[in-house]
């Protein structure tokens, strides 16, 4: 009887001993795949002399905190991060309510030019976004808006994000018609029905929108690169970092210290909500 | 000036005959559906208005900059026809960055898209240990901010003290500047490229795997079909659909290296990076006196040049399958 069980321990064993040996050399990829970052942070608590010794040490002799004072304060990314978050929450703000009600009608109610909008909207699907900027840069400029936040919010605000629209029109499109004819019968209106049923029903789809809009916004160069040429103060950290790689070309440590801070906010929100990442961006494939 | 008119004439939606719901209407009936219709426009109303102002507006307006003689700072804009085409078409810088921009595209795609299959169908097997920690790892870069991740990696590939100077100093390779000849400034972004977004695509491709029902696998298993079987006959046939839409999505994605190599290299050295997203940028932004009417005419036929590679992927794709069927 044991000896049956040690021959199938011995047989399991010599299975899963290839997968165990894939799994060394992957974990090896990971490493590299994970290798600038982890340089990044150490580098960002070394001194100078430190970094240009060269040398593959990633442990720092002694942790220099005074890199990320620097940064913060000298390298105006105190100034550059609250920009983003302004910038980036704003966004968010704007492009889930806008999709969420378009999304609501488009999916829901057959109305006149219902398919017009939908082929208008399916037809900028793939917008090269390095022409349109040159127009927008135009008439933000006569409106007044060049050189403000809320220029660039809108601006931010106001790509296609057909996706976005498109994913919750399938999700309101799926939910039962009892609801509508529930609300109808205790006496909501349309407004009522919509915020009090739908919109909390929507709330997966809201996360997935948020998120991706989230990452898309914070992760911006160009538009806040252009917005923000004649005013060094609306500068976003994706735009800050190259100042400050220009201003300060040997501060490493300055440089990297900028770079955590920079990256800090959006790798610990991944961290946090993977599942609607992954979701969201698998979505694309799907549908 | 941007009217408001031309936006409203760009979004309008064109009021069609209200079609009846039903074939009789109570004369309430008619006054409800009027007002449920006022709702939904005033719900398609900021969609109206922020995506007519920054995505209809400027791709109209994009076309018509292109015919026109604008340096951006003042209001005069000469009507030139199609003179700024000609211009760009016979600028040689034109063409060696759609060289180098195609060149790109050809590294990076492959890579990416059977990189990141063959990784996920490795992935994907229940044999394999710590999988999520894996997806994570790999999808760690997509997340980060590219013009951050472009600025750093200069740092890193920096040949006198850079980490990767060091690693090759370890197998008794000189000094190399990876990003700063310009022999290799192309291939070594190439390579950035596709480590930052290998995630993304990896992602699409477990997708896509997930499609499959598993007890297709079970059946072929009790079948007795090993382990190169099941995945001739079943997953290679299942998962060749999502081929198409990944790559087209991945080529897109190519197209769009703005962020990387305007923090990375610039274009640099000696232009041997300048993609044609950085030759617009070079002409609409960077340069003393714009050039925007050249810059919007760059940039049309830069659309243009994405569409037909879209398209050519697209129609290769349907030829292949006919010929597969009539096979």
């Amino acid at each position: 009887m044991s000896a049956v069980v040690a021959g199938d321990r011995r047989r399991t064993i010599r299975r899963r001993l290839p997968w165990w040996l894939l799994a060394v050399v992957l974990l090896a990829l990971a490493f590299v795949w994970v290798f600038p970052f982890i340089w990044m942070l150490s580098a960002s608590l070394k001194s100078s002399a430190e970094i240009f010794a060269g040398g593959l040490g990633l442990v720092p002799e002694t942790l220099q905190w005074e890199n990320y004072s620097r940064a913060w304060e000298d390298g105006n990314f105190r100034v550059y991060l609250l920009n983003t978050v302004i910038v980036t929450v704003a966004t968010v703000v704007i492009v889930v309510v806008r999709c969420a009600l378009a999304g609501y009608v488009l999916g829901r109610y057959k109305f006149p030019g219902s398919r017009l909008v939908i082929g208008i909207l399916v037809a900028t699907l793939f917008v090269p976004t390095g022409y349109t900027i040159i127009p927008i840069v135009k008439l933000s400029l006569e409106l007044g808006l060049l050189d403000q936040l809320s220029g660039m919010i809108l601006a931010l605000a106001g790509g296609a994000n057909v996706a976005s629209i498109l994913i919750y029109a399938g999700y309101f499109r799926g939910l039962p018609q009892e609801l509508e004819e529930a609300a109808i019968v205790d006496g909501a209106g349309f407004l009522r029905t919509f915020s009090r049923i739908m919109l909390p029903l929507s709330m997966p789809v809201t996360a997935t929108v948020g998120i991706l809009t989230f990452l898309f916004t914070w992760n911006a160069f160009f538009l806040p690169l252009v917005f923000s040429f004649s005013n060094p103060a609306l500068r976003t950290v994706s735009v800050g970092m190259q100042a400050f790689v220009g201003e300060n070309s040997t501060d490493w440590p300055g440089m990297a210290a900028a770079g955590v801070i920079s990256l800090l906010p959006i790798v610990l929100l991944f961290a946090f909500m993977q599942r609607y990442f992954v979701e969201g961006i698998a979505g694309a494939v799907k549908s | 000036m941007a009217s408001p008119s031309l936006i409203a004439e760009a979004t309008a939606t064109k009021p069609a005959p209200p079609r009846p719901a039903r074939p009789v209407k109570r004369p309430g009936q008619r006054a409800r559906e009027r007002r449920r219709n006022l709702w939904i426009y005033a719900f398609l109303l900021p969609t109206f208005v922020l995506y007519g102002m920054y995505t209809l507006y400027p791709m109209v307006a994009s076309y018509w900059y292109s015919l026109v003689e604008w340096n951006g700072f003042t209001a005069d804009q000469t009507f030139v026809g199609l003179a700024n085409y000609q211009a760009v078409l016979a600028d040689p810088m034109f063409w060696s960055s759609v060289r180098i921009t195609l060149l790109f595209l050809l590294i990076v795609a492959p890579l990416r898209v059977f990189g990141a299959f063959a990784l996920a169908i490795l992935l994907n097997s229940p044999r394999l240990p710590f999988t999520s920690f894996f997806r994570t790892a790999y999808f760690l870069p997509v997340v980060t901010t590219t013009a951050i991740v472009g600025v750093v990696m200069r740092f890193i590939l920096d040949p006198a003290s850079g980490p990767v100077a060091a690693v090759l100093q370890l197998f008794g390779a000189g000094p190399v500047d990876l990003l700063g000849s310009s022999s290799t400034a192309l291939v070594t972004s190439g390579v950035i490229y596709v480590w930052k977004f290998f995630g993304i695509t990896m992602i699409y491709w477990l997708a896509a795997l997930q499609t499959i029902p598993r007890d297709l696998f079970e059946a072929a298993r009790i079948d007795g079909a090993g382990a190169g079987k099941i995945f001739r006959h079943i997953t290679l046939p299942m998962l060749i659909p999502f081929l198409l839409i990944i790559s087209v999505l991945t080529i897109e994605d190519c197209f769009h290296a703005f962020d990387l190599m305007q923090s990375m290299t610039a274009g640099g050295p000696f232009f041997s990076t300048e993609i044609i997203e950085i030759y617009i940028y070079r002409f609409a932004f960077a340069a003393t006196i714009p050039q925007l009417g050249f810059a919007s005419a760059a940039a049309v036929l830069f659309g243009v040049l994405v569409l037909v590679v879209v398209a050519a992927q697209v129609w290769a794709t349907v030829v292949s399958r006919r010929l597969r069927a009539r096979a």
